[in-house]
C-alpha cells in the first residue's frame, strides 16, 4: 500500500461547545506540498495543530507516517498516549509558527542546537556543524550568534525553519508562516519554503499566499466552517473552483 | 517645549559622515538649580548628624567591628542564604505543581501556599521552636500506631537554629511560589507550542525554555524578598538566636547605648543590602539577554543587506 504521510479520517475537534473541525478527510502524499486555504475561523490552523498533537483529536483518526496521532490502538480501543510518548511522536513533524516562537533567551545557534542536543541527545559539536549548514541554507550563515530579537521578522522565520529542520523531520507543518511579516519580507521566507519543497520535503502549509499555493503546491485544500469544501491540484481549486464557497472566498482574496 | 524634555538617546550620535548641522542640546537650568539646592541641604544635614554629640559616633565606631556584631552579621547572612535557597527551590517546585494539570499536585501546592501565607511568620517560628512539646519524638512509621523507625528526640533534632531555618524557609517558599508562578505566566504561550513541537516533554520544556524566560520577571520581586528576608531574620531573636539585630540588642541592654548600637546594626544591614542589589543588577542583566536589544544592534552596520536565498 502506498501509505500517505498524513491521513485524516473524519477528524473532529471541539473547543468547549464549539465544533471547530467537523470531520476532516485528507491525504497528504509523501514528498508533496499541500496548502490549506480558507477564511479565518475555518479550522485550518486547528487541523494543522492536530497533526502535531498540539491539539487533541476528539473523534476520527489521524495518521502521520502510518502512526495514529495521540493514541495507541489495542484490542479495538484507542488509548490516550502519555505525555512522553506524545513528545516522541512529535519528532516526525517540524513546525513553523505564524509568530516564529523562537526562544528569545538563546542565540540563533542555541535555538537550532537546543532540541537535537537536549531531546535527541546528540553530541553538541556535531549538531552545531549541521546547524551552521542549515543557517547557510536559509541565507543567514553569519547570524548564528545574534539573538532573535535583533533580527527582522523574515530572518526570524527563516531561523525558525532551520530550527525545525535540525530535527530532521519527515514532514514540515507551516502555520501561516508569512502572516506576521511586513510585506517586503514575505518573499525571503517563501523562497526558503520553495527550495525546501524542491528538495522533496513533505509540507502542509496553512497560508493566505495564493501565489505560493498556485506555484508550489501539489494539492490545495479549501476549508470553511470546519469542513473540507474542495481539494485538488491548484489549477483546479484556484483556477476553476467548483464550489460556490470557494468561488466567494477567492473573489474576496484575489 | 514639553515634548522635547524626554532625552532621545537614538539621536545623540548623528553619523559623522553626513554633513552635520550643529545641534544645540536642550538645557535644563531649573534642574541644575534644584539639584544644587538639594546637594546643599543634604550636606548640611550630614554635617548636623556628624557633629551632633548625642549620636555617640565614638560608640558606633567602637562597636562597628565588635566580635558579637560580626558573629551576628554572619548568622544573619547564613539564615538569609539558607532560607532563601531552600525557599526558591521549594517555591519553584510549588509553582510548577500549582500550574500542573494533575489535580493532586495543584491541590497540594494550593493548600501549602494558603497555609504558610495565611499564618504569621512569628507564629510559625515559635511553632517549630516548640515542636518538641507537640511531638517529643520524631520517627518514621506506619500510620495508626504501626511499627516505626525512631530518629530521635525532637528537641535534639530541631535546634533553635534548625527551627529558625525551617520556619523561614517554608514560609519563604510559599511567597516565592507565587512570584515564580507569576513569572511562568508571563512567558508567551507560543513558547510552549514551539518547545512541544520540538519534542520536549514537560520537564525539559520548563527547565530549558520557560523558567529561564520567567527569570526576567521573577528577579526584581525576588530581590525584594531577599532583602526583606535579610531584615526579617531579625524575627528569629524570639528563638534566642543571636543574629545581627539581637546581638546589638544584647549589647545595648547592658550599656544603654541604644541609638549607637542600632546605627551599627543598620550600617551592616545597609552594606549587605547594597551588595545584594549589586548582584541583583548583574543577574537581571544576565537573564535580560536577548530581550533588551539595544546594546548589540548599535554594533552592527545600520543597513544590513537583505540576503535573499535563491
Amino acid at each position: 500500500m502506498n501509505a500517505a504521510m498524513v491521513e485524516a479520517q473524519g477528524v473532529r475537534k471541539s473547543f468547549g461547545s464549539t465544533e471547530i473541525l467537523k470531520g476532516i478527510d485528507l491525504r497528504v502524499e509523501r514528498g508533496s506540498v499541500t496548502c490549506l486555504i480558507g477564511p479565518s475561523g475555518s479550522g485550518k490552523t486547528t487541523f494543522l495543530r492536530c497533526i502535531n498533537h498540539l491539539e487533541k483529536v476528539d473523534a476520527g483518526r489521524l495518521y502521520v507516517d502510518e502512526h495514529l496521532v495521540g493514541y495507541t490502538e489495542r484490542h479495538g480501543r484507542l488509548y490516550e498516549m502519555k505525555e512522553r510518548q506524545t513528545a516522541r511522536s512529535r519528532l516526525n513533524a517540524g513546525m513553523v509558527f505564524q509568530r516564529f516562537n523562537l526562544f528569545p533567551h538563546m542565540t540563533v545557534l542555541e535555538n537550532i542546537v537546543e532540541a537535537p542536543v537536549h531531546v535527541l541527545g546528540r553530541p553538541r559539536n556535531e549538531v552545531t556543524a549541521e546547524a551552521q549548514t542549515l543557517l547557510d541554507r536559509v541565507g543567514l550563515g553569519d547570524r548564528g550568534h545574534s539573538y532573535p530579537q535583533e533580527l527582522s521578522g523574515g530572518q526570524q522565520q527563516r531561523i525558525a525553519i532551520a530550527r525545525a529542520l535540525a530535527m530532521k523531520p519527515k514532514l514540515m507543518l507551516f502555520d501561516e508562516p508569512t502572516s506576521a511579516l511586513d510585506p517586503e519580507l514575505v518573499g525571503e521566507v517563501l523562497d526558503v519554503m520553495k527550495s525546501l519543497a524542491e528538495a522533496g520535503m513533505t509540507m502542509v502549509v496553512v497560508t493566505h499566499e495564493l501565489g505560493f499555493a498556485r506555484q508550489v503546491s501539489d494539492q490545495v485544500v479549501f476549508m470553511d466552517q470546519g469542513v473540507v469544501v474542495e481539494s485538488g491540484p491548484p489549477a483546479g481549486v484556484l483556477g476553476s473552483p467548483r464550489h460556490e464557497r470557494t468561488q466567494a472566498f477567492l473573489s474576496k482574496v484575489l | 517645549m514639553q515634548q522635547h524634555s524626554i532625552p532621545d538617546t537614538r539621536k545623540q550620535a548623528p553619523p559623522a559622515s553626513e554633513d552635520s548641522i550643529p545641534v544645540v542640546r536642550l538645557r535644563h537650568p531649573v534642574r541644575l538649580a534644584i539639584a544644587a539646592v538639594l546637594i546643599l541641604l543634604a550636606l548640611s544635614a550630614a554635617w548636623d548628624v556628624a557633629v551632633n554629640q548625642r549620636y555617640h559616633w565614638d560608640v558606633v565606631i567602637s562597636y562597628l567591628f565588635a566580635p558579637q556584631i560580626i558573629a551576628g552579621a554572619g548568622l544573619t547572612i547564613l539564615l538569609t542564604v539558607v532560607s532563601m535557597s531552600v525557599g526558591i527551590a521549594l517555591g519553584t517546585l510549588l509553582a510548577v505543581m500549582r500550574l500542573s494539570a494533575n489535580p493532586i499536585l495543584s491541590t497540594i501546592s494550593r493548600s501549602y501556599i494558603w497555609f504558610f501565607r495565611g499564618t504569621p511568620l512569628l507564629v510559625q517560628l515559635i511553632f517549630w521552636y516548640n515542636i518538641a512539646a507537640l511531638y517529643p519524638v520524631i520517627a518514621f512509621g506506619l500510620p495508626f500506631g504501626g511499627p516505626s523507625l525512631i530518629l530521635g528526640s525532637a528537641n535534639v533534632l530541631i535546634s533553635p537554629l534548625g527551627a529558625a531555618l525551617l520556619g523561614l524557609s517554608l514560609n519563604e517558599a510559599a511567597y516565592m511560589a507565587e512570584i515564580i508562578r507569576g513569572g511562568i505566566g508571563s512567558v508567551d504561550k507560543g513558547q510552549y507550542d514551539a518547545a512541544r513541537a520540538l519534542g520536549m516533554d514537560g520537564g525539559k520544556l520548563m527547565r530549558r525554555v520557560i523558567l529561564p524566560q520567567a527569570m526576567r520577571v521573577v528577579l526584581p520581586p525576588t530581590g525584594n524578598q531577599v532583602i526583606s528576608m535579610l531584615k526579617g531574620t531579625a524575627l528569629v531573636s524570639v528563638l534566642a538566636i543571636s543574629d545581627l539585630l539581637y546581638s546589638a540588642q544584647i549589647i545595648y541592654a547592658n550599656n544603654y547605648q541604644t541609638i549607637p548600637l542600632l546605627i551599627v546594626a543598620s550600617l551592616w544591614y545597609l552594606l549587605m543590602t547594597t551588595i545584594l542589589s549589586f548582584f541583583q543588577t548583574k543577574l537581571e542583566r544576565r537573564y535580560g539577554r536577548g530581550f533588551d536589544v539595544a546594546p548589540r544592534r548599535t554594533r552592527q552596520q545600520k543597513a544590513q543587506p537583505k540576503t535573499r536565498t535563491a
